[in-house]
C-alpha cells in the first residue's frame, strides 16, 4: 500500500468514533428504552410528569443565568481595564487573573467553602448565596479571557470617532463598545452558562447538597443505577448544549470559543 | 485634566487588585495557615512546618499525587500523538470527510463533562468492561485530544505547502518530508496542545470519578471524598502552597518566554529596518 498523508488520521478517527460518537448513540438508545431493553417513552413521561425534575432544571437555569450575568458584570470592566494600555501594560496581570484556573478545582472550591464558613457565612444556612459565590469564583477567569482578547482586537478609532461626533461616554459605551465586543460577550456567556447548568461538584460542596443543579441530578440517578432515566436526562443536557452551540455560531465566528487561546 | 487622568489610572489599578485579592483569598488563607500546626482553619498556634511533614507522611495522599501525575502525563502523551496525527491526516483529506471529522472534533469541546463521563460509562457497561487504568486513560484522552487537534490545525493552515512539494522534488520520501518539513513547522502547536492536555487532565474530577478503578485515587477524587463531610484536611493546605508555587513558576516562565520572543521579534525587525536603510 502506498503511503498517503491522509492515512495518518485513521487512528484519530477510529478513536473518536468509538469513544465519542458511539457512546452518545448508547445514551440515545438507553434514553428511549426501558429496563427490559424494549423501546419506550417511559423516561420521557417520567421526566415531564414529575414536577421535581422540571423544577431542578428550572432552578439550574436560574443559577446559570444569574452566574452568567454576575460574571459578565464583574469580568467586563476588568477585561476593559486589562486591555487598555493606559491602565495596564503587562501581560503578567492578565495571567494572574487566569492562574486560579490552574490550581486544583476541588481544592479551590472547598477552600472557598471553608473560608466562607470561617468568616461566618455558613454554607448550610445560606446555601443559595454560597453556591452563587462558588460559581462566580470558578467561572470568572473563563469570562475575562475571551472578553480580553476581543477587546485587544477592538478598533479604537471608532471609539474616538464616536466621541468626535459628539456622543458622551455612556452613548459610546452602549452604542459602540458593547456592539464591537459582542462576539467576546457571546463566547464568554457560553463558557459560563452551559457548564453551570451541568456542574455538579460546586453546588454539592458549597451548599451541602441543599442546592441541586442539573449535573448533580443526573449523577444522582446514575449512582442509583437508573441508567435509562439518567441517560434520558443526559440526552436533555446534550440537546440544550446543541441549541446553545447553534445560537453561539449565529452570533460569533470564533470557532474555538476562546478556550484554546490560553497559550 | 491631567489630575483626572491620574486618578482614573489609580482607580483602575485599585479595582484590578481588589478583584484579584478576592479571587485569591481562599487560596491565600490556606497558604497562610499551612505554616502553623493547628488543624483548625483560622487558629494560629505559632509558626511550624508540621503540616508539610504530615503531607509527605500521608501515604495515600502521596499516592494520589503520583497517580494524578501519571494519568496526566500518559494521557497527554497519547492525546498529543493521536491528535497530531489526526490533524495532519485530516488536513490532507477531501472536503467532505474533512468536514465530518471537524464536526466530530467539536463534540468533546462543547459537550458537558458529565455527559461525556456518563456516555463512556454506559459504553463500558454495555461491553461489560471493568474499570481499570485503561478506561480512565480513554476518558482523559477523550477529554483532551480535541484540544491537541485544534492547536495543531492552525499551524498546518499557515504552513507554506510548497516546501513539502519541494522536498519531494528534491528526492525526499514522503515519510522523511513529513518528519523533516511538516513536523518542525507544527511543533509549537503540538507543544501547546500537550500543555493544555496536561492542565485539563490534572484538574479533572468528573471523568476521573466515573471511569477510574475504585481503589485508584487522584488528588481531586481523594480530596473530594473527604470534603463532602469534613473541612479540607490540614496537610492539604501544605499541598496547596506547593501547587501555588508550581503554578506561579509556570506564570513566570511563560512571561520570560513571551518577553524573549518579543525581544527576538524586535531585533529581527531592527535588522530588517537596517537592511532597508542600507
Amino acid at each position: 500500500m502506498k503511503f498517503k498523508r491522509k492515512y495518518l488520521s485513521i487512528p484519530y478517527v477510529l478513536f473518536m468514533v468509538l469513544f465519542v460518537v458511539v457512546p452518545i448513540l448508547f445514551i440515545v438508545y438507553y434514553a428511549f428504552t426501558n429496563k427490559g431493553g424494549q423501546f419506550s417513552f417511559t423516561n420521557f413521561v417520567k421526566f415531564f410528569s414529575d414536577s421535581t425534575n422540571v423544577n431542578v432544571l428550572l432552578i439550574s437555569f436560574v443559577y446559570a443565568i444569574l452566574n452568567t450575568i454576575i460574571c459578565l458584570l464583574i469580568g467586563y470592566p476588568i477585561a476593559m481595564i486589562l486591555a487598555n494600555k493606559k491602565y495596564n501594560k503587562s501581560y503578567v496581570v492578565v495571567l494572574l487573573f487566569i492562574m486560579p484556573m490552574w490550581i486544583n478545582f476541588i481544592i479551590r472550591t472547598s477552600a472557598t467553602r471553608d473560608v466562607l464558613n470561617w468568616i461566618g457565612l455558613s454554607t448550610g444556612a445560606n446555601s443559595g448565596i454560597t453556591t452563587m459565590i462558588g460559581l462566580v469564583y470558578n467561572y470568572l477567569p473563563f469570562v475575562i479571557l475571551p472578553l480580553y482578547s476581543t477587546m485587544l482586537k477592538m478598533d479604537k478609532s471608532q471609539i474616538e470617532a464616536s466621541h468626535d461626533l459628539g456622543a458622551n461616554s455612556f452613548q459610546t459605551f452602549f452604542k459602540v463598545i458593547i456592539p464591537m465586543t459582542m462576539p467576546g460577550i457571546v463566547s464568554a456567556a457560553t463558557m459560563v452558562f452551559m457548564p453551570t447548568l451541568s456542574s455538579y461538584v460546586i453546588s454539592d460542596i458549597l451548599s451541602e447538597y441543599n442546592v441541586v443543579l442539573f449535573g448533580s441530578y443526573i449523577d444522582l440517578y446514575f449512582n442509583q443505577s437508573d441508567w435509562n432515566f439518567g441517560s434520558f436526562m443526559a440526552l436533555i443536557m446534550l440537546m440544550l448544549i446543541g441549541i446553545s452551540v447553534f445560537l453561539t455560531r449565529k452570533f460569533s465566528k470564533d470557532e474555538t470559543g476562546g478556550r484554546t487561546s490560553l497559550w | 485634566m491631567v489630575k483626572n487622568e491620574k486618578l482614573k489610572v489609580v482607580l483602575a489599578r485599585v479595582v484590578l487588585f481588589f478583584v484579584l485579592f478576592l479571587m485569591y483569598l481562599p487560596i491565600l488563607v490556606l497558604i497562610v495557615f499551612s505554616f502553623t500546626k493547628s488543624t483548625e482553619l483560622g487558629t494560629w498556634t505559632g509558626f511550624s512546618l508540621q503540616l508539610y511533614k504530615d503531607l509527605f507522611e500521608n501515604k495515600s495522599l502521596m499516592r494520589a499525587i503520583g497517580n494524578t501525575l501519571l494519568i496526566a502525563l500518559v494521557s497527554a502523551l497519547v492525546s498529543t500523538i493521536l491528535g497530531t496525527l489526526g490533524a495532519v491526516g485530516t488536513f490532507y483529506t477531501k472536503k467532505r470527510a474533512k468536514k465530518s471529522i471537524e464536526t466530530m472534533t467539536q463534540l468533546p469541546v462543547v459537550n458537558a463533562e458529565i455527559v461525556m463521563a456518563l456516555s463512556l460509562a454506559v459504553l463500558f457497561k454495555a461491553v461489560n468492561a471493568s474499570y481499570t487504568f485503561l478506561t480512565l486513560l480513554v476518558g482523559h484522552v477523550v477529554l483532551t485530544v480535541a484540544f491537541v487537534y485544534l492547536n495543531v490545525k492552525p499551524r498546518l493552515v499557515k504552513m507554506d505547502s510548497s516546501i513539502y512539494e519541494a522536498a519531494l522534488d528534491l528526492g525526499a520520501t514522503p515519510r522523511v518530508a513529513l518528519f523533516k518539513i511538516i513536523l518542525p513547522e507544527i511543533l509549537p502547536g503540538i507543544f501547546s496542545g500537550f500543555l493544555i492536555s496536561i492542565t485539563l487532565s490534572l484538574d479533572d474530577f468528573v471523568i476521573t470519578q466515573y471511569l477510574k478503578e475504585p481503589s485508584f485515587e487522584t488528588i481531586s477524587t481523594y480530596i473530594q471524598k473527604i470534603v463532602v463531610k469534613h473541612p479540607i484536611p490540614a496537610e492539604v493546605r501544605a499541598l496547596t502552597t506547593l501547587l501555588f508555587l508550581v503554578v506561579l513558576g509556570m506564570v513566570i516562565a511563560i512571561t520570560i518566554y513571551n518577553n524573549k520572543k518579543a525581544n527576538k521579534q524586535l531585533s529581527a525587525m531592527n535588522a530588517k529596518m537596517r537592511g532597508v536603510i542600507k
